[in-house]
């Protein structure tokens, strides 16, 4: 049972308020791409043990999607921030590097 | 404080361990647009006369509440009679800017849970911390109650406003009172 | 024999008389006892049978952790099996009885199994029951599915009523011992907001009696008036709260603990709920849950009579009952002398303490042989004597291999094998152990907490959990502990602690240490389940090394114990078996609740009429009142149909199916989705959204639409309305108001976060009545304010008006094929319009219809329904849709999947009518066959029903249908076969079965 920061409202939200939503930063890829860019958009996901990137929308809550940075592995959060964004911000990655040297997670690192 | 925090009263329920009230109908206007642009937040606070609340906050006025539900969403709370025309003038004073502005006054219904009980009755069903330290008249609070969504806010310290769609309201209703049941006190036995 | 001692008793009044039933006997206990502790003041040691061998068993425990004890307990609605006789606190009229036994607690045919037990080793259903195949399904299954279980299961529906409550606090400690009130206290000091739970009635623990018999005291006084008093200061602190019979259950991710209090099970004529499930959010959490002692395995150890020796002085310090007369100590550290001291102090005869220490105890063995207590050093039982109950005790050399040297009668024999600190809650949520040589018990290891959300440890451990033995250890861990959490510098205090020093455990896991098989195969490790010694031996023998397999091949610890007194003694022997080291085998995974909890608990509030929420419409009374049978559509409830006296619902179905086409029909319709869509960029957003171009829609038009998913697959329709230039009004299905809504503030929010476009969800505000059938603009026409005649309110077109006076939205749209009008009103006056309807209706045959003459009619008209077309994995063009996708877009949801070489492959099935030869109604879901067989040797299929009723109007059975290449086989007949084995023929047809040309609703 999570708890989660939502980076909208600021509550502190427990997990049965929130709605979860795969992972985070996927690029869309929509009529004139490839086979392999479309399939790597709609079926393929990192699914890492240990720093992760995912989408959660607080559903019961102020109704706004955010990204949660996570590890799998012992469940610390990094951090939240909102969706409206391609890369987690930088001061987000930097903590992480100082708690998990050398992580990667896609093209992040 | 104002009577858009507290609306009238219809069935009241005191059979348990806190009055579990059934209200009749209120003013409720649902109000999205950009909470940060100072034009929009002009038009709202001339046509409610009421100053746009901080996050997880209510601002009260003389007829009028205006409740934070989103970083883009307001709830307007007035008196039912004049929810037509509220809604009217936020319109109108938003015509110019991208927003939407709709009358939810039968979309929801407002509960309350009374006495010196009331938080602990009303945490039975949230996963929110009620405690005088951390909610308090002033908040408004969107979460889930048992198994559908709601917003709290206290009118006063010893009263819980419970927020939900009207579809559910039976639910709601039933689940309040069962919470409140007799003998089921947590910290008065 | 068994008895009430005449005086004592810290737990029971014994002016107060409690009556209570067992097995049919009216028996007599006093206020405080629980069950186990009336039934043995009454003389009754012999409280159940075991699971496999039926082995007569007595109670071993005094409390959580008993394995053997277990009863049905009261009656009808408030019946449970498996309750602990030792936890069940006794109250008036209580009935209780012994389980898994026939035809009776004192003799029961099962108990031939024992004879058998050589034939019944471990992993013996796997060896035994898998040859010959055909026999398991008929023969084995049931004999062994009759044989399974322990207590009965309730049959009636649970009479009591049960509630959560949410909770935060920034420490919650767990256990209400002297470790857990000093840690409370410590962090309480300090102003923190403390949670204090102790899963049995009493605080203080087991130290009272321990300490009380061994002569310890804190700063010269008794630790039970030290426990009187932490408890009243704790209790003066506004910060803290205390709860008695509230069992930390289980420790989760994110510092979320769930308490299980125990409100009224005590006293069951009490107003209020029976459980409270405690869902708490801590800070800190501390575990202080004490330790568990363990059984010694010697041959007989289960018979009854063979208990716990912290078990019997329990019964004679707590409840003032005595286990029986002659009490023989057999132990492998200091802490059973204590026993020996109670039963001497109550003046029973204790014959021998049997110390299988070679070089005996400390302090309290030379108190012991001071006050003429016989011990024996380095000895060992050979084994116990007695069926029933214990009648002596074989003596031996623990060294040796279990020859007899005497035999000494007795009626209990009072074991210890040490302790093991109760490290579950710990271990709950990731936390690990470290084997601890000196004291032979796995420890908490600090360095390897359960990990909060802030990546630091959020539990630790206080007292014996934390393998701090002892009194001065305990309240300096309980201290320490507290002192670790508090959010403010205080210091913590200092006690002055008297104890007796223990002498040093030795480790016994076998006894003697060189018992043959014969012993070994009647030394029992986990009572309930019946693994013994040789079980485990055998496991290991056979290859099963982990103990993960080893527990699941043996059963060992799958109890409802869980293990709590078989899993070290287990792992042990496994170890030994392996020849490795303990800790190299490591422990079986702990998982929550510690205990059983009731499912009510769990269930909470939602039971009963508040299982689900029910939605419902603002018509819902009136469907009610109106001979609605409901028809479950999501959450909400809609009327399936109005069914009259005499009716069936068929005959309602029929009787609206055919008013509605040939007078007028009403629908509520308040259920389906609303979602206005507003903002300079609302129409390039729905041109997103739906297949078809929204964004060229004119104000006052009506638009039918297609909502596929990224992957190409329908997942809802509906009728869009164009309000304004910035405003669109989108139906959806009545399922999916809530998803879709979500589904387009997710592409708003995460992909198009630029685009101007906001939309809410209004579903509720309106009330909306589909005014039906070709009497349909006569009864609004009747009802006046509004021009609803064609010129003015065209065919997909919507306008703003009153009728009856009330102020509405008059959409021109049909889901029937008939002149059809669906009117939205504020949710608040859709009764009012209803009415009015039905009033100035009655002249043109007004009746309401339900859900499935919608269907009906809909199906008549070859039109689609979401979800039952649609199953998640059909394309809109599977269904024949391809009008209603635009081909000018370059973009839309689900455009790109479309392309896909699958999607676009000739092979998918697609959408025909159905029609039987015998005009018969096809079941729905039937599959039609083809020739040949697939690679499993089941029949090919060709298609399947998708959506089948009896139409009333053609008075004859339609259906609609995927079937592969299906449009191109018009008039082709094919098979369904049914569940009977019989066939249905069946013609292919256009999905239109009914007024082709749509003239019925242009008009």
């Amino acid at each position: 049972m999570l708890i989660l920061n939502c980076p909208y409202c600021g509550v502190d939200a427990d997990e049965t308020e929130l709605a979860p939503g795969g992972e985070a930063h996927i690029k869309r890829f929509g009529p004139g791409s490839s086979d392999d860019d479309f399939e790597e958009y709609l079926f393929m996901r990192e699914n890492p043990k240990g720093v992760h990137f995912e989408r959660w929308r607080h559903a019961n809550g102020c109704g706004k999607w955010f990204h949660a940075a996570r590890c799998t592995v012992t469940l610390e959060v990094f951090g939240t921030y909102p969706a409206q964004t391609f890369e987690p911000p930088a001061e987000l990655s930097a903590a992480i590097s100082a708690k998990r040297p050398g992580w990667t997670w896609r093209t992040f690192s | 404080m104002s009577k858009a925090l507290r609306p009238s009263d219809g069935a009241v329920w005191t059979d348990g361990i806190a009055a579990v009230h059934q209200h009749v109908a209120h003013g409720m206007i649902t109000v999205r647009a950009d909470l940060n642009t100072a034009p929009i937040k002009a038009a709202i606070t001339s046509a409610t006369g009421v100053a746009i609340p901080a996050k997880l906050s209510i601002e009260t006025g003389a007829d009028a509440a205006l409740c934070w539900m989103s970083p883009d969403e307001l709830l307007v709370l007035c008196d039912a009679d004049q929810a037509g025309a509220v809604t009217k003038q936020l319109q109108e004073a938003l015509a110019q800017h991208h927003a939407l502005v709709a009358n939810m006054s039968d979309a929801r219904v407002i509960f309350s849970v009374s006495g010196a009980q009331a938080r602990d009755v009303v945490s039975k069903l949230v996963p929110v911390d009620l405690s005088p330290d951390t909610f308090k008249p002033g908040m408004l609070r969107r979460t889930r109650l048992a198994q559908v969504a709601a917003g709290l806010w206290m009118p006063d310290d010893d009263t819980i406003c419970v927020l939900c769609f009207r579809s559910v309201s039976e639910y709601a209703h039933t689940i309040l009172k069962q919470a409140a049941q007799a003998g089921s006190s947590v910290f008065r036995r | 024999m068994s008895a009430r001692l005449p005086k004592g008793g810290r737990f029971i009044d014994r002016s107060k008389q409690v009556k209570f039933i067992f097995n049919s006997r009216a028996l007599k206990g006093v206020e405080g006892d629980t069950v186990a502790s009336a039934l043995l003041a009454n003389g009754q040691t012999l409280m159940g049978r075991s699971f496999k061998y039926h082995r007569p068993r007595g109670v071993v425990a005094s409390g959580a952790e008993e394995p053997n004890a277990l009863m049905n307990h009261g009656l009808d609605g408030r019946f449970e099996p498996n309750q602990r006789a030792t936890t069940t606190e006794l109250y008036d009229n209580l009935r209780v009885e012994t389980q898994n036994h026939w035809p009776s607690l004192n003799f029961d045919i099962g108990a031939l199994n024992t004879k058998l037990s050589r034939f019944l080793p471990a992993g013996f259903y796997y060896k035994m029951f898998i040859h010959p195949r055909p026999l398991w399904k008929h023969v084995y299954e049931p004999i062994i599915r009759h044989s399974a279980g322990l207590g009965a299961a309730p049959k009636d529906r649970d009479d009591d009523s049960y509630e959560h409550f949410y909770t935060f606090t920034d420490v919650l400690v767990i256990g209400g011992g002297i470790a857990g009130l000093q840690a409370a206290k410590t962090a309480a000091d300090s102003g923190a907001k403390v949670l204090l739970m102790e899963q049995t009635a009493h605080w203080g623990g087991r130290a009272p009696i321990d300490e009380d018999l061994a002569g310890g005291t804190i700063d010269g006084g008794s630790v039970q008036s030290f426990v009187d008093q932490m408890v009243a200061d704790l209790a003066a602190m506004d910060n803290v709260t205390m709860r008695l019979r509230c069992m930390g259950a289980g420790i989760y991710d994110h510092g979320y603990v769930l308490g299980y209090e125990r409100l009224t099970d005590h006293a069951p004529k009490t107003d209020g709920p029976r459980h409270r499930l405690w869902r708490v959010r801590a800070g800190q959490v501390i575990t202080a849950t004490g330790a568990i002692e363990r059984p010694l395995s010697f041959a007989g150890n289960d018979i009854p009579g063979v208990m716990l020796a912290s078990a019997v002085r329990d019964y004679v310090e707590n409840y003032g009952v005595s286990p029986g007369d002659r009490t023989v100590v057999v132990t492998n550290n200091d802490s059973a002398y204590l026993t020996a001291f109670a039963m001497k102090r109550a003046g029973l005869d204790v014959p021998c303490i049997i110390d299988a220490r070679a070089d005996g105890g400390g302090a309290l063995a030379v108190q012991a042989c001071d006050m003429g207590i016989r011990v024996e050093r380095g000895k060992a039982i050979a084994s116990v004597k007695g069926t029933r109950h214990v009648t002596g005790v074989g003596l031996c050399a623990q060294a040796g291999s279990g020859a007899v040297l005497e035999e000494i009668p007795c009626d209990v024999v009072a074991m210890s094998g040490g302790w093991s600190p109760v490290v579950h809650l710990w271990s709950h949520c990731g936390g690990k152990l470290t084997w601890d040589d000196s004291e032979a018990f796995f420890r908490p290891d600090p360095n390897r907490p359960p990990l909060g959300a802030d990546g630091q440890g959020f539990v630790s451990v206080a007292g014996a959990a934390n393998g701090a033995m002892g009194l001065g250890a305990a309240l300096e861990d309980g201290g320490n502990a507290g002192a670790s959490v508090r959010k403010a510098g205080t210091t913590s205090v200092t006690r002055n602690v008297s104890s007796p020093e223990y002498a040093p455990i030795e480790p016994v896991w076998m006894m003697p240490h060189g018992a043959p098989y014969k012993l070994r195969s009647k030394a029992w490790l986990d009572f309930q389940n019946d693994v013994k010694v040789s079980d485990v031996q055998l496991a290991a023998q056979e290859g099963f090394e982990s103990v993960e397999h080893a527990k699941r091949y043996t059963t060992l610890g799958m109890a409802t114990d869980q293990g709590k007194l078989s899993n070290i003694n287990g792992l042990a022997i496994l170890s030994d078996a392996l020849g490795q080291p303990i800790p190299q085998t490591g422990t079986t995974t702990f998982r929550p609740p510690y205990t059983p909890i009731s499912l009510g608990a769990i269930a909470g509030e939602a039971h009963r009429e508040r299982f689900q929420p029910l939605r419902q419409t603002p018509m819902h009374a009136w469907h009610d009142a109106n001979g609605a049978d409901w028809e479950p559509v999501g959450q909400w409830r809609r009327p399936y149909a109005y069914v009259r006296p005499g009716e069936t619902v068929q005959q309602a179905v029929n009787r609206e199916v055919v008013n509605t086409r040939d007078n007028l029909g009403l629908l509520d319709a308040s259920t389906l989705g609303k979602i206005i869509v507003k903002g300079p960029d609302a129409g390039r957003f729905l041109d997103m959204m739906y297949t078809n171009m929204m964004s060229t829609l004119k104000p006052g038009k009506c638009r039918y639409g297609l909502m596929c998913s990224e992957n190409g697959f329908l997942i809802d329709d509906g009728v869009v309305a164009r309000i304004d230039d910035d405003t669109f009004l989108c139906h959806t299905t009545t399922g999916g108001a809530d998803s879709i809504h979500a589904h387009m503030e997710e592409w708003l929010q995460t992909e198009w976060w630029d685009w101007k476009v906001y939309t809410t969800n209004v579903t509720e505000q309106f009330a909306q009545i589909a005014v039906v059938g070709p009497n349909a603009r006569k009864v609004l026409e009747k009802l006046g304010g509004m021009d609803v005649s064609k010129e003015a309110l065209g065919f997909m077109e919507w306008r703003d008006g009153t009728l009856a006076g009330i102020d509405c939205r008059a959409y021109r749209i049909s889901f029937s094929g008939e002149l059809s009008y669906e009117i939205a009103v504020p949710a608040n006056q859709g009764q009012a319009l209803w009415d009015a309807l039905v009033t100035a209706g009655e002249e043109f045959g007004a009746m309401p219809y339900g859900t499935e003459t919608l269907h009906i009619l809909r199906a008549e008209k070859g039109f689609i329904m979401i979800g039952d077309e649609t199953d998640g994995t059909v394309i809109p063009q599977d269904l024949g849709l391809h009008w209603a996708i635009s081909k000018k877009k370059d973009d839309f949801l689900g455009k790109r999947a479309q392309e896909r070489n699958y999607m676009v492959d000739d092979s998918r099935w697609k959408l025909v009518g159905l029609e039987t030869l015998d005009g018969s109604t096809l079941p729905d879901g039937a599959y039609a066959v083809a020739e040949g067989d697939n690679a499993n040797g089941q029949r090919n299929m060709q298609g399947r029903v998708t959506s089948t009723y009896y139409s009333a109007n053609l008075k004859k059975g339609i259906a609609m249908g995927l079937v592969l290449n299906g449009p191109d086989r018009m008039g082709e007949v094919i098979d369904f076969p049914k569940t009977d084995g019989a066939s249905i023929a069946t013609r292919i047809v256009d999905p239109v079965f009914f007024d082709k040309d749509g003239e019925k609703q242009n008009v």
